[in-house]
C-alpha cells in the first residue's frame, strides 16, 4: 500500500479539552507528530506572555496544531467527502498543512520577530523543505509533496479551496485558537457553535462557502474573535510583558555588538545577533532556553539588562497610560524623552509606545489592495453573497480597524525620589497629571 | 520609536505622491528586496506580496497628521493617493535616516504602472524558484491579470537593471 494511504492498525486518539478527542488514522500524520521539529512545539506557548495576565494560558503550539488538524479532518472527512466540488486527492495535503502550519514558530515569536527581523513563515518553509525529519516523512508521500504542503501554508498553492481551509477569515486555525485560548485563559468570550459552522461549510471552486442557514453561527464567531482580540490578545498587561521582553532582546544584542563581557554568554543567540540564523540554530531555541538566559542575566553587571530580566522573571511590569497619536502627544513624548535622560533613565529601554490593531472582518473590493479573503454565503437559490451584504451585525464592523496605543514606563523608578527628584516629578506630572500615581 | 514610520515617510517625501495602495505596497516590497532597510513582513495575497504592517503604519501616519490620504472614486472602485503633509516634512527633518540612493530607486519604481510592479514583486516573491516555475506561478496565481511572456521577460530585465544599479550605487 502506498505510504500516502497507509492507515494505523488502530485509530490513535489524543484527549483534548477543546475538541474532546483528536483522531489519527493516517500513518503520515502519526509520523509527522513524532518528528522532533513537531515535538518542539510542546515547548513553545501558544500565547507568549499572556500567562502573566491569565495564568491558565500555558498551552502550547503543539496543542493548537493538533486542534487545527482535527478541525480540518472533520471538515474533509465528515462534511466534504463525496461532494463533487471536493477533490479527495487533496485530503492528505490539507491535513498535513493544517498540522504543520505553525511549525516555524519560535519562542515568544512576536517579540523575537520584531527585534531580530525574523519571519516564522520563512522558517516554516525551510523546516518543511529542508533537511529535517518532517521533510523526510513528507517526501515518502511523494517527491513534490513537501513543496505542495509548503505552498498551501504560504498561500501560493494553485487550489485556493485547500488554502482557505487553513487561511481565511473563517478557517480551522482561527476556529481552534479562539476556542482553545478561551478555554485556557478561562474567559467567557471566544465561544461559538463550531459544530454548526462545520456542518454548513461547502466546497466551491477556489473557496469554501457557508450555507446561508449558518449565517448566525458565523456572526457569533466573528463577534467572539473581536472580543478575544480586545479582552485577551491585546491585554495591556500582556503587552507590558512583551515590551520588557523586546527590550531585553534589544539590550542583549546591543551589549553583544559592543563586546560586553557577559557572565552568562548568549551562546544560543550568537547566530541571531549576527543576523545569520540557520534552521538548525533556530530549532534549538525554545522557551526553556530563553527563560534560562533571562534567569541568569538577572545577575549581569549591566544594570539595564539585569533590571529588565528581573522585571520579566518576577513579573514587575511597566505601567502604562493611553497614548493617542497626534502632534500634541508626539511633542509630549519628545519632552518625556528629554526628561527621562535628565532623570538618568534610558528612554530607549524605559519609555515605550506600543500599538495593537485589529480589523475584525473585511471584504475584498476589486481594485484595492486588501488582505482578506471574504466570507461567502451560499444562498438558498445557489447564488454566492458576501457575508456583510446579508448580515447587519457584520456590516456594522466591516472594515473598521480598531487601534490602541499605550505608553509604557517603569513607575517604580519614577517614584523613587532618592535621585533626580525634580525630573521625575516633572515626568509623573506629564504622564499622569499628578505626582502621586498609585 | 518611530523609525520604521519615518522610513515610510522618507519614501513618500522622495516620491512626492504615490497613487494607489497596491502601488505603495509593491514599491515597498521591491525596495525591501533590493536590501533597503525596510522590515515590514509581507505575505502573498490577491495582488502579490502584501504587508498588513505597512497598511497599519500608513493608517497611523494619517492619524498623526504626517501623511495625507486622498480617496478618489475611480469607476467601480476607490483609489487612494498618499503624500507627506507639512507637519510630516517637519517631523522628518528632525529624523536622521541614512538611506543613500533611496530616491533614485523610489522615483524609478513610482513611474511604473501598478500592474507592472505587481508582476515584478510577484517574480521577486518566487525568485528562489526556476524561471519556468516562476512563470507557472504567475500564470496560475495571477491568471486574471493575463500577463504575457513578453511582460514577464521585461519584468525580469527590470529586476536585473535595478539590482545592477543597486550594486553600483
Amino acid at each position: 500500500m502506498a505510504y500516502a494511504n497507509e492507515k494505523l492498525s488502530e485509530e490513535k486518539v489524543f484527549k483534548d479539552p477543546v475538541h474532546r478527542y483528536i483522531h489519527v488514522r493516517d500513518k503520515v500524520i502519526w509520523d509527522l507528530i513524532e518528528t522532533k521539529e513537531f515535538q518542539r512545539l510542546r515547548r513553545i506557548r501558544q500565547l507568549g506572555t499572556t500567562f502573566f495576565t491569565f495564568h491558565g494560558a500555558e498551552h502550547s503550539r503543539f496543542n493548537h496544531s493538533l486542534g487545527v488538524y482535527e478541525i480540518v479532518r472533520r471538515i474533509v472527512d465528515d462534511v466534504f467527502r463525496g461532494r463533487p466540488e471536493w477533490n479527495e486527492d487533496e485530503r492528505l495535503l490539507s491535513l498535513c498543512a493544517a498540522l504543520l502550519h505553525d511549525v516555524g514558530h519560535g519562542p515568544f515569536s512576536h517579540s523575537f520577530e520584531k527585534v531580530f527581523h525574523l519571519d516564522h513563515e520563512v522558517f516554516t518553509q525551510e523546516i518543511i523543505l529542508g533537511n529535517t525529519e518532517i521533510n523526510k516523512v513528507l517526501s515518502k508521500v511523494g517527491a513534490d509533496f513537501p513543496k505542495k504542503v509548503a505552498e498551501v501554508i504560504a498561500k501560493t498553492y494553485k487550489n485556493k479551496q485547500v488554502i482557505s481551509l487553513i487561511s481565511s477569515q473563517i478557517d480551522a486555525d482561527r476556529m481552534d485558537y479562539l476556542q482553545r485560548d478561551a478555554f485556557y485563559t478561562g474567559v467567557q468570550y471566544g465561544h461559538f457553535d463550531m459544530e454548526r459552522i462545520l456542518r454548513v461549510m461547502r466546497p466551491r471552486e477556489d473557496q469554501v462557502v457557508i450555507k446561508y442557514s449558518g449565517m448566525h453561527a458565523v456572526e457569533d464567531y466573528i463577534m467572539s474573535r473581536y472580543q478575544m482580540y480586545w479582552q485577551v490578545y491585546f491585554h495591556p498587561v500582556t503587552r507590558s510583558a512583551e515590551v520588557i521582553l523586546s527590550k531585553i532582546l534589544h539590550r542583549a544584542k546591543s551589549l553583544f555588538e559592543n563586546g560586553y563581557p557577559f557572565q552568562t554568554e548568549p551562546v544560543h543567540f550568537y547566530s541571531i545577533f549576527k543576523g545569520k540564523v540557520s534552521v538548525d540554530d533556530y530549532l534549538k531555541l525554545d522557551e526553556s532556553i530563553i527563560l534560562y538566559y533571562f534567569q541568569a542575566w538577572q545577575n549581569e553587571q549591566d544594570k539595564i539588562l539585569s533590571d529588565l530580566c528581573q522585571r520579566f522573571i518576577n513579573r514587575r511590569l511597566f505601567k502604562y497610560v493611553e497614548f493617542q497619536p497626534s502632534n500634541e502627544e508626539w511633542t509630549k513624548l519628545m519632552e518625556l524623552t528629554s526628561l527621562f535622560k535628565k532623570a538618568e533613565i534610558d528612554p530607549e529601554y524605559y519609555l515605550v509606545v506600543d500599538s495593537s490593531s485589529d480589523l475584525p472582518y473585511d471584504f475584498y473590493r476589486p481594485g484595492e489592495e486588501e488582505e482578506r479573503l471574504p466570507i461567502h454565503l451560499l444562498m438558498p437559490n445557489g447564488d454566492i453573497r458576501e457575508l456583510s451584504r446579508e448580515s447587519e451585525i457584520v456590516d456594522a464592523i466591516t472594515g473598521k480597524r480598531r487601534t490602541d496605543h499605550k505608553l509604557y514606563f517603569p513607575l517604580d523608578f519614577l517614584k523613587d525620589f532618592s535621585t533626580k527628584q525634580r525630573a521625575k516629578q516633572s515626568i509623573l506630572q506629564l504622564l499622569m497629571g499628578s505626582t502621586d500615581f498609585k | 520609536m518611530l523609525t520604521d514610520h519615518a522610513k515610510l515617510m522618507k519614501v513618500l517625501a522622495v516620491s512626492k505622491e504615490i497613487v494607489g495602495r497596491k502601488k505603495l505596497q509593491k514599491i515597498m516590497y521591491i525596495a525591501k528586496k533590493l536590501d533597503f532597510p525596510f522590515y515590514e513582513k509581507f505575505q502573498f495575497h490577491f495582488y502579490g506580496p502584501y504587508s498588513e504592517e505597512l497598511t497599519l503604519r500608513i493608517e497611523e501616519l494619517c492619524n498623526l497628521g504626517f501623511v495625507d490620504e486622498v480617496k478618489e472614486k475611480k469607476g467601480g472602485y476607490y483609489q487612494y493617493k498618499y503624500s507627506l503633509t507639512a507637519s510630516g516634512e517637519e517631523f522628518l527633518s528632525h529624523y536622521h535616516l541614512d538611506m543613500p540612493e533611496l530616491d533614485i530607486f523610489i522615483n524609478d519604481l513610482n513611474e511604473k504602472p501598478a500592474r507592472f510592479l505587481e508582476l515584478v514583486s510577484t517574480i521577486l516573491y518566487f525568485e528562489h524558484l526556476d524561471k519556468d516555475e516562476v512563470k507557472e506561478k504567475v500564470f496560475t496565481l495571477k491568471k486574471k491579470q493575463r500577463y504575457t511572456e513578453e511582460e514577464i521577460e521585461s519584468a525580469y530585465q527590470y529586476i536585473e537593471e535595478l539590482r545592477k544599479k543597486k550594486t553600483g550605487s
